[in-house]
């Protein structure tokens, strides 16, 4: 083991470190604005799949869902670089990160609609008719009543999706983002110190996914409704 | 738990072991009557596939030419087993001894002679700058401003660096994940440039669509010499390997070689790369040599 490597200057003035820090950023910026993009068009595509009287958005929704999760990741991003600019040369113009903050944050999306969909259909019928009785515009009963309890039995899994797309954001490399994954192929090539390389970037990886664990882990038992839903810690299998 | 670490130890212990003794090249072949080669799926003329696990290529054909004087030596027909290689792969593999001999394109330098060797080189590449024929880049200078592609592991980049530095050039990097790709960033518009070496730049542009619309420019940003990669401290194996060579280059064959791969269409296509042997790769050949790249830029 060779740790010194870190310090060599890389041809630009920086160290390799600096320049892992630099990459360990846009993995943070993909992963975050991507996290955005997948929780507000996850959410909206999970609800509009459950609404009861609007069969079109229904069907607009699904056909989200089963777009966005059958292509695979890689296929899409490159659908997003590639082909969609020979059609639309306008997007030509639009930066390399936009497009996988948008591919990563769309495919990640359909994964949550469904959870989203999941957890509001797993409510008892009787809390969407509760919001009937006392009133409630359809609106009125998802803000008040419904998602507030699916958010809170989805939220383990939402968990898992969000420390799943922190990983998957190292696709991005395939559109030049200078992202961990692709510090660590150019790195290793340049300095011939592949194991201290790939060791340093796993370790980042565990740590930016862990630290997503703990604070969802943390919101999760601050959002918990006392009764409803086992309290964290006292389940699972060891 | 314990018994868990006890056999993962164990496992390291033998693996650790069977590293250390697998040296001996001639040895290991004449004993097991396998030799495996290490190739590539796209480093150009060099080394290609062709589809349905067949390999081909210049490089391949030097070290078929190598294999066979080694089944003399070892008096037996060796089974000759392929193992894909990638630039991140490459090096390790040779190391840990899943490959005997690389037969790629890789680039013969100071940090990889710590790990392992080279054969005397009868490729010396130069990188060098495809653009679109309209573009209006003609050399280094003209890349200001611009974004340059070029492929994520490939010590290119590493010297695209440096250039840029030195020269006071500003231009983006944009990075193809393989050749293919960064030529396709470079058709799609996405970079006005590619830095790469010359005969990959070459048979991409020679396989395009429209051929006519690139051109490569500009004066050579490196040369570096390529090499048949095998394991360090083996110098029975690497005699061997330069004999061959030697032999070759003497007898006309190399020469012969040379013009079959760069300036004679090739399959799969039929199309040609038409790359006439640089001085630098002519040097190499008169005076044949393992010298690292490093060597090269002192001149």
């Amino acid at each position: 083991m060779d740790w010194q490597v870190f310090l060599n200057d890389d041809g630009s003035g920086r160290t390799y470190l600096q320049w892992m820090f630099d990459a360990w950023g846009w993995t943070l910026a993909v992963a975050g604005c991507s996290w955005v993009v997948a929780m507000v068009v996850g959410s909206l595509m999970g609800v509009l799949r459950t609404l009861p009287n609007s069969p079109w958005l229904v069907r607009l929704a699904n056909a989200w869902v089963e777009l966005f999760r059958n292509i695979p990741l890689l296929v899409q991003i490159f659908l997003w670089y590639f082909v969609l600019p020979k059609i639309f040369p306008a997007m030509q113009a639009v930066p390399g990160f936009t497009l996988v903050v948008f591919a990563l944050g769309f495919f990640t999306s359909s994964r949550i609609a469904e959870q989203v969909r999941a957890g509001i259909q797993a409510l008892p019928k009787g809390q969407r008719y509760a919001g009937m009785a006392v009133g409630f515009t359809t609106m009125q009963t998802y803000r008040y009543v419904i998602l507030p309890m699916a958010f809170r039995i989805i939220f383990p899994p939402l968990t898992s999706e969000s420390m799943n797309l922190l990983k998957n954001s190292s696709v991005a490399f395939a559109v030049s983002i200078s992202e961990l994954t692709m510090f660590a192929m150019q790195a290793q090539e340049e300095t011939s110190r592949g194991v201290e390389v790939y060791l340093a970037v796993t370790a980042l990886y565990a740590v930016s996914a862990f630290a997503v664990n703990r604070v969802m882990a943390f919101v999760e038992k601050k959002m918990q409704i006392p009764g409803f839903i086992v309290a964290t810690g006292t389940g699972g299998g060891h | 738990m314990k018994k868990q670490l006890l056999a993962l130890a164990i496992s390291l212990i033998a693996a650790g072991g069977a590293y250390a003794q697998a040296n001996d090249t001639i040895a290991k072949v004449k004993a097991s009557g396998v030799i495996t080669m290490g190739v590539r799926d796209s480093s150009g003329a060099l080394a290609y596939t062709l589809g349905d696990g067949k390999y081909t290529g210049f490089h391949y054909d030097v070290c078929q030419h190598i294999i066979a004087d080694l089944e003399k030596v070892v008096g037996k027909k060796l089974d000759i087993k392929y193992q894909l290689v990638t630039s991140q792969n490459r090096v390790p593999l040779v190391q840990n001894g899943t490959v005997d001999i690389e037969c790629g394109s890789t680039t013969n330098n100071a940090t990889r002679q710590k790990d392992v060797a080279f054969a005397n080189t009868v490729y010396v590449e130069e990188v060098r700058i495809a653009t679109k024929a309209a573009s209006g880049i003609n050399s280094v200078a003209d890349l200001n401003g611009k974004n340059v592609a070029t492929t994520t592991g490939t010590t290119s980049v590493q010297l695209l660096r440096k250039n840029e530095r030195a020269k006071g050039i500003d231009f983006k990097e944009v990075f193809g994940k393989d050749h293919a790709e960064s030529f396709l960033l470079l058709e799609s518009g996405r970079a006005d440039a590619f830095v790469m070496d010359g005969q990959i730049l070459a048979g991409n542009i020679a396989t395009a669509k429209n051929p006519a619309d690139f051109k490569i420019v500009g004066e050579p940003l490196s040369v570096e010499p390529i090499a048949i990669m095998f394991r360090k401290d083996d110098p029975a194996f690497k005699k061997l390997a330069n004999d061959t060579i030697a032999a070759m280059v003497k007898s006309g064959e190399m020469a012969k070689l040379y013009d079959k791969w760069f300036m004679q269409p090739i399959p799969p296509k039929n199309t040609k790369v038409g790359l006439p042997a640089s001085e630098a790769t002519k040097a190499a050949w008169a005076n044949l040599n393992d010298k690292p790249a490093e060597d090269y830029l002192k001149k």
